[in-house]
């Protein structure tokens, strides 16, 4: 008898475990370690509190790692992520294959910035929400600019940023007049040149697949480049990509400095950046193209074919990516920390519009146009990348090939051959090229 | 008879070998610096190190963020459970390859006819194929690929001599792990797929990634060849006699093993264990594919910090002086056991 009791009541217990055990999700969300992404871990509180049974899992990561982990996972239906954080670039390769799942839930998703919601989609249908976004302008030094007796126009071309680098260079004071990447990457120097490239008319292909390297429009886009870094750039500029020209201009050693909107809090900081009161931003330049050289890029949350949480995972990234999470931030940390460049309400926002650098973020965010990214026809998608699985190992090794010729190991013109021949190979063997 | 010196040769070697030692040691010392300094600070050009206002907060930070004690446990566990697991096969692996060891081959087929063997597997499942218009089932496929590659493999690796079994053991060691890495990944992410995919149990939640029971056999294999070689070289050193001896005074097997050969060679499974220790704490590229919180190492814990856009060499630095701190220590107090045990069987 005493033992049917035990039995019984152990029945019991697993049964209830098994009930509660049952109503608690847990999901696996898998994030780039930048201060957005970890701000977002701290406010999870808000997201726990109205929905108790859900607990969260963070898996962060820097962004070459957590790229190669996640493609590992979801290529192999691994499913051990639940939310992941994605870039422009793999969405619509990913939402093609049918690796995620299309978005529901999310908070006015009219009110997304429309180049952002046409770069994270796919046939129409959302695949990830925007949680952070970004484009490139120019940010240059207001004082050097003053005591070279120059303006910085508010739509400069390249004529004009060149002019300003020449006359700002100043070597006996270690001053360079631009900094520029030079560190060989897809997502390195590719992201800068390959805007450049598109402001200087050029693209990376035409309507039939075939690379444009031996064109006039990346001749004059890389001799260009090669002969102002020369000129004006720092010493070892092959070297350097975000992190060292940000050291570079913080340290009073840029009088420019072209890059991703995202650093315009960094040289702003009075307590890291020697002269910011000095900063100045203006949009990124042209050529007289009709394409400016900013590109657009957003970190963007998604839900993996493979998970088995979907309703609870799309309830996460609807309230990670929604007007009320920038509201929380604002009440916690500042309108300063909100998450930028994903919501036209954000920057209709006067209290926003008061970041130095928020006007200038919103106005490059529109200049980018991933659908129309160069002057001339193509058949891809994507402002600084081509949206195909093979970009990735292409244009690191152009990245790399132009790193070359800007250390002085070749020339310009061998540098666009060789960059030529490798992308034609590689898009004849990837049967682009028939 | 020591051979004698001048005073400026030995003056000049003591300078090259501070040189080297100096330059060896600056990443570290950089990276210590770099720990104490403001983000800012970290940055800023030219760099000053003695005129910084020293801070601690990089770890503060650092622990705010991420458990750092919790990483610490899960290496401890990883590195402790690996070294003794590969002490249970490495001293019975090293015993027999250095006091029965083969002389000759065990088969008579030569390396060239295992091969032919392998090749003519592959030819008759491709002809197979080709005029069967057969579509076999992935786990077929699997099978097939096993009995092809897998057992001739293995009874070619059982049929060596040992001399050939300790290259072959090392030779493994030379294999770039990126080539791998895929393979290794769907078995510890799929296992549980595979036995559903072949009609089985469905083991598909059950699976090794992010876990120590598969991150713990795992370290233990990357490092076993390292720990045999070095156990093999250690026991060669001890008079066989000794064991001879035991064995005629009636000691069985287990006891020549665990109770005459293992106490007289301490202090070089001692060496064993440190090196081994050293090894998986240190292990960077597993660690950081197959792991994501459960099981992740300090090896993990520092990647988080790093970052191609923003400020974080300050952070990243704590990161690193935290996560070598333990090892670093470890290694102090025990370097003289683990140069011992490096250089043991070098100088007769």
């Amino acid at each position: 008898m005493k033992l049917r009791h035990t039995f019984l009541t152990a029945c019991a217990v697993f049964a209830l475990g098994g009930i509660a055990q049952a109503a608690d999700v847990t999901l696996t969300i898998a994030t780039v370690n930048n201060g957005d992404m970890i701000r977002m871990q701290k406010m999870t509180d808000d997201f726990t509190a109205t929905n108790p049974g859900i607990k969260l899992n963070w898996v962060t990561l820097e962004e070459n790692d957590l790229r190669q982990k996640v493609t590992k996972d979801i290529s192999t239906k691994g499913g051990q992520y639940d939310v992941l954080t994605i870039g422009m670039y793999e969405t619509p390769i990913w939402g093609k294959k049918g690796w995620l799942v299309p978005l529901a839930g999310i908070d006015d998703p009219a009110d997304i910035l429309p180049a952002v919601a046409g770069g994270l989609s796919y046939d129409g249908k959302l695949y990830a929400a925007p949680f952070y976004g970004e484009s490139s302008f120019v940010m240059y030094r207001k004082d050097l600019m003053a005591k070279a007796g120059l303006k910085m126009s508010d739509t400069p071309t390249w004529d004009e940023i060149i002019t300003a680098a020449d006359k700002m260079t100043d070597r006996a004071n270690g001053v360079n007049g631009i900094c520029l990447r030079g560190k060989a990457g897809w997502g390195e120097n590719m992201a800068f040149l390959g805007t450049m490239a598109n402001s200087f008319g050029a693209r990376w292909f035409d309507e039939n697949w075939h690379p444009q390297f031996d064109q006039p429009e990346w001749k004059a886009a890389i001799t260009t480049y090669l002969k102002v870094m020369k000129d004006d750039g720092p010493a070892g500029a092959s070297g350097n990509g975000f992190s060292e020209n940000l050291a570079l201009f913080q340290s009073g050693k840029c009088g420019m400095w072209a890059d991703a909107t995202a650093a315009g809090s960094f040289v702003i900081d009075p307590k890291a950046s020697k002269n910011a009161a000095d900063v100045g931003f203006t949009i990124a330049p042209d050529k007289g193209f009709g394409k400016r050289a900013n590109w657009l890029w957003a970190w963007a949350l998604a839900v993996p074919a493979g998970s088995q949480k979907v309703e609870a995972a799309q309830k996460f990234i609807g309230w990670a990516t929604s007007k009320h999470y920038g509201e929380l931030v604002a009440a916690k940390e500042g309108w300063a920390n909100v998450p930028p460049g994903t919501r036209t309400s954000l920057y209709n926002n006067p209290e926003y519009l008061k970041v130095p650098f928020a006007a200038m973020t919103l106005a490059s965010m529109n200049a980018a146009d991933p659908m129309h990214p160069t002057a001339k026809p193509v058949p891809y998608t994507g402002i600084q990348f081509v949206a195909i699985p093979e970009f990735a190992g292409i244009g690191t090794k152009v990245g790399e090939i132009f790193s070359s010729a800007l250390a002085g190991q070749i020339t310009a013109d061998e540098a666009l051959a060789q960059a030529q021949t490798y992308t034609t190979d590689a898009m004849t063997k990837a049967g682009y090229i028939k | 008879m020591a051979r004698r010196q001048s005073p400026r040769r030995t003056l000049l070697i003591t300078i090259v070998a501070w040189t080297i030692g100096l330059l060896m040691f600056f990443p570290i010392f950089w990276t210590a610096v770099a720990a104490f300094k403001s983000e800012s600070d970290a940055y800023s050009l030219p760099q000053t190190v003695l005129s910084t206002p020293w801070t601690f907060e990089n770890f503060g930070i650092v622990q705010d963020r991420s458990d750092y004690f919790r990483y610490v446990f899960n290496t401890t566990v990883i590195v402790v459970l690996s070294t003794l697991l590969g002490l249970m096969f490495a001293i019975p692996a090293a015993w027999s390859m250095a006091f029965a060891p083969t002389a000759q081959s065990r088969s008579s087929l030569s390396g060239r006819q295992w091969l032919a063997i392998i090749f003519s597997g592959l030819v008759i499942c491709f002809l197979g194929l080709y005029f069967t218009d057969w579509k076999p089932s992935n786990a077929l496929v699997g099978f097939a690929l096993l009995l092809i590659f897998v057992v001739p493999g293995s009874l070619w690796a059982w049929s060596q001599n040992t001399s050939g079994t300790l290259l072959w053991m090392l030779s493994t060691k030379m294999m770039p792990p990126a080539g791998a890495l895929i393979p290794i990944y769907l078995i510890f992410n799929r296992n549980g797929l595979v036995f559903k995919d072949w009609g089985w149990i469905n083991l598909s939640d059950y699976n090794l990634i992010d876990s120590f029971w598969g991150m713990v056999p795992l370290m233990t294999l990357l490092n076993l060849p390292i720990i045999i070689w070095m156990l093999f070289t250690y026991f060669k050193e001890i008079p066989v006699g000794i064991l001879e001896a035991a064995r005629m005074d009636g000691a069985s097997l287990w006891n020549e093993l665990f109770r005459v050969l293992t106490p007289m060679a301490l202090p070089g499974i001692a060496s064993t264990c440190l090196l081994n220790i050293i090894l998986a704490w240190n292990e960077a590229f597993w660690s950081l594919n197959l792991t994501n919180k459960y099981a992740a190492p300090l090896s993990f814990f520092i990647s988080e910090y790093s970052s191609p856009e923003g400020q974080f060499w300050a952070k990243l630095s704590a990161a690193s002086i935290m996560a070598i701190a333990p090892i670093l220590v470890i290694g102090w107090f025990s370097q003289k056991q683990l140069v011992r045990g490096l250089t043991f069987g070098a100088v007769k």
